[in-house]
C-alpha cells in the first residue's frame, strides 16, 4: 500500500465506524426513556454523522478519484465498510444501546488520544475535534452505566446480560491488522496492545463502580474490520441508501 | 404555534382559589392593556392560568409528537449533509419541547402531568403531525409549511403577555425560521433536479397544502375562545388573519418553485391585496383532532411504547439518584 492508500482506507473505516454507530442512534429518535435523553441522543448522533462527514471527506481528497462524502456513505457494498462489528449491532433495550456506546467509547476515545499525536495531520486535526466529544459521550455513556447496573435489581440483571451478550465483539477493536500496522509504522498510528492495558483499566473501574462483573474473556467475534459483517448490515445499509440507489445521480 | 385551540376553557378541574375580586381581574387588565409581562410569581385569574397551561402544554406536545413524522426520514435521508440537517432540526425539535414544558411548569403543572395526558389522549396536539411522510420530499413540505405556518403562530407569541411563554417563543422561532429555509431549499433542490423528483415535491405540497391551512385552526366564527385571549394579549391576531398571511406569503413562493397549489379556486384579489382560496374540510380537521387522523394512534402508540419500555430505566435512575442521597446524608 502506498502512504496515500494507508491513508484512505484508514480515514474511512474511521468514518464507517462513525457512521454506522450513528445511523444505529438515530433509529432511537423518538424512542428514548426520557426527554433529556432524547436531547443527547440526537446531539451525540449528529456528532458521529459530523465526524463520519470529515473522515469521509477527507479520505476523498487525499485519494484525488472525485469521490465525497456521499460516495463513501451511500454508494459502497457492503464488504467495503469496514466498521467493528459492535457498533452495527441492533439497539435493543436501553440497556443494549448503553452498553454499546459504552464499549465502543471507551476505546474510541483512546483511539481518538492516540491520533491526535499521529504523523498525518489531516487525521490528528480531525482526531482533536472528535475526541471533545466523544469524551462527553464516553462520560454520558458511563453515568448511564453506573446508574443501570447500580440501580435497581431489574436494571442490574438486565444491564450485565447486556454486557455478557456483547462482550464478544470487543477483541476486534484491539486486534492489529495489517492497515493498523501500516498506520502505526507509517504515521505513527495508535499502538492497539497499549490501548487495551488501558481500555481494560477504564472499563474495569467504571464497571466496579456500577457494581457490574467484568464477563471473561469468551470467545470473540471478527470480521468487520475485513468488510465481514453480521445479518444486521445488510438491512441498515438498504435502508441507508434507499434514495441513492433508487435514483441514481440524482442530486439532493 | 401547534396550538389550535382544541379544548374548552377552563374544564381542568375544581377553582379551589378565592373568588377572585372585580378589583383584582382590573388591575390584571390594566396591566396587560399597559403591556406589562406577567411573570410567574404575579397573580393571575384562574382563567388565564388554566388557558395558558393548555396553549403552552399543547405546544410542547406538538414539538415531541413532530419528532415522528420527521423522525421517518432520518435513516434514508440521501445525503450526508440532508442527514445532519434533519437530525439538527429534530433535535431542536424536542429542545422546544423541553423549553416549553418548562415555561408551563412556571404556571404550577408538573411536567409529567402534561406528559401523563398527551399519553392518555386527553391532551391535543397540532393536528398537522398526524399526517405521514410517505417521501423524502415531505421532509421538505414540513420545514417550508409546516415550520412556516409555525412561524407566522409564534411570532406575534413573542410578544404574549405572559413572560416565560413569550421569553421560550423568541429562543424557538429564530430556530423554526431556519427550519424553514432549510425545508424550503430542500423543496428547491428537489424542483430543479429530475422529473421524478419534481412529482415527489408537487405530491407532497399536494398532500400537506390544506393540512398546513388548518394549523391555524378553525375560522374565527367557530373559535370560542379567541376572544378572551385577544383580550389578554396572549393571541394578538385571529386565526383567519394568521392563515390569511401565511396563504399571501407561501403562494408566490410556490409559484417560485414551479409547483401548483392544489386549490383551482385560489386567486389573487387585486382590490384587497390577498388571495381567495377554497373553502377549508373542516370535517377533516374535526376528525383529526379528535383522533382520527391517518398516524393518530400510530403517533401516540410510539410515545406510549417509548414511555413504558423506559420505565424500568427511569425506575433505576430514580433508585441510584435515592441511594447516592442517603449516602451522602450518612456520611
Ligand atoms: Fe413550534
Ligand atoms: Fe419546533
Ligand atoms: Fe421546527
Amino acid at each position: 500500500m502506498s502512504s496515500d492508500e494507508t491513508l484512505v482506507a484508514y480515514a474511512s473505516r474511521l468514518g464507517d465506524n462513525a457512521l454506522i454507530l450513528g445511523q444505529r442512534m438515530i433509529e432511537l429518535v423518538a424512542a428514548s426513556p426520557e426527554l433529556e435523553e432524547e436531547l443527547a441522543n440526537a446531539n451525540f448522533s449528529l456528532d458521529y454523522i459530523g465526524q463520519a462527514r470529515m473522515y469521509y471527506t477527507y479520505a476523498g481528497e487525499r485519494e484525488g478519484a472525485g469521490r465525497d462524502e456521499d460516495d463513501f456513505a451511500f454508494l459502497r457494498p457492503e464488504h467495503d465498510y469496514k466498521n467493528l462489528l459492535l457498533v452495527e449491532q441492533s439497539n435493543g433495550h436501553f440497556g443494549d444501546s448503553t452498553v454499546r456506546q459504552f464499549l465502543f467509547e471507551s476505546w474510541y476515545v483512546l483511539l481518538l488520544e492516540a491520533l491526535t499525536r499521529c504523523s498525518d495531520e489531516g487525521i490528528s486535526v480531525i482526531a482533536a475535534r472528535a475526541i471533545k466529544e466523544v469524551r462527553y459521550h464516553l462520560r454520558h455513556s458511563s453515568q448511564w452505566l453506573v446508574r443501570l447496573g447500580d440501580g435497581t435489581e431489574e436494571s442490574h440483571a438486565r444491564v450485565q446480560v447486556s454486557l455478557d451478550d456483547l462482550w464478544r465483539f470487543t477483541g476486534e477493536m484491539f486486534a492489529p491488522d495489517d492497515l493498523d500496522d501500516e498506520m502505526r509504522a507509517a504515521f505513527n498510528g495508535p499502538h492497539l496492545e497499549v490501548i487495551e492495558t488501558q481500555w481494560r483499566e477504564n472499563v474495569a473501574a467504571v464497571l466496579a463502580e456500577a457494581t457490574l462483573d467484568m464477563p471473561d474473556d469468551q470467545w470473540m467475534a471478527i470480521g468487520g474490520k475485513q468488510g465481514q459483517h453480521s445479518e444486521h448490515m445488510g438491512f441498515l445499509l438498504a435502508e441507508m441508501q434507499h434514495l441513492q440507489r433508487a435514483y441514481p445521480g440524482a442530486t439532493w | 404555534m401547534y396550538t389550535q385551540g382544541l379544548d374548552q376553557a377552563g374544564k381542568s378541574g375544581p377553582d379551589t382559589r378565592e373568588a377572585e375580586t372585580a378589583t383584582q381581574l382590573d388591575a390584571f387588565q390594566a396591566r396587560i392593556d399597559a403591556e406589562e409581562k406577567i411573570e410567574a410569581k404575579d397573580w393571575m385569574p384562574e382563567a388565564y392560568r388554566r388557558t395558558l397551561i393548555r396553549q403552552i402544554s399543547q405546544h410542547a406536545h406538538s414539538e415531541i409528537i413532530g419528532m415522528q413524522p420527521e423522525g421517518n426520514w432520518l435513516t434514508r435521508a440521501p445525503t450526508m449533509k440532508r442527514k445532519a440537517i434533519l437530525l439538527a432540526k429534530v433535535q431542536d425539535e424536542a429542545g422546544h419541547g423541553l423549553y416549553l414544558y418548562s415555561a408551563a411548569e412556571t404556571l404550577g403543572v408538573s411536567r409529567d402531568e402534561m406528559v401523563g395526558e398527551l399519553l392518555s389522549g386527553k391532551a391535543k396536539y397540532s393536528s398537522i403531525f398526524n399526517y405521514p411522510t410517505l417521501t423524502w420530499a415531505d421532509i421538505g413540505a414540513i420545514g417550508w409549511l409546516v415550520d412556516g405556518a409555525a412561524i407566522m403562530n409564534q411570532i406575534p407569541l413573542c410578544r404574549c403577555s405572559y413572560g416565560p411563554y413569550s421569553r421560550a417563543m423568541v429562543r424557538v422561532c429564530k430556530e423554526e425560521s431556519f427550519h424553514q429555509r432549510q425545508g424550503y431549499e430542500l423543496m428547491l433542490t428537489l424542483c430543479r433536479g429530475t422529473e421524478e423528483q419534481k412529482a415527489m415535491a408537487q405530491d407532497a405540497l399536494n398532500r400537506f397544502w390544506w393540512p398546513a391551512l388548518m394549523m391555524f385552526g378553525p375560522n374565527d366564527a367557530a373559535s370560542s375562545h379567541s376572544a378572551q385571549s385577544m383580550a389578554w394579549k396572549i393571541k394578538r391576531f385571529s386565526n383567519d388573519e394568521l392563515r390569511q398571511k401565511f396563504i399571501d406569503v407561501t403562494v408566490p413562493q410556490a409559484e417560485f418553485l414551479g409547483l401548483s397549489v392544489p386549490d383551482e379556486a385560489l386567486w389573487f384579489n387585486e382590490d384587497t391585496g390577498h388571495y381567495e382560496h377554497s373553502d377549508i374540510d373542516w370535517q377533516e380537521f374535526f376528525d383529526v383532532i379528535s383522533g382520527n387522523g391517518p398516524c393518530n394512534r400510530q403517533r401516540l402508540a410510539k410515545r406510549r411504547k417509548a414511555q413504558d419500555d423506559g420505565a424500568w430505566v427511569r425506575e433505576a435512575a430514580r433508585a441510584y439518584a435515592d441511594k447516592k442521597a442517603a449516602a451522602e446524608a450518612a456520611a
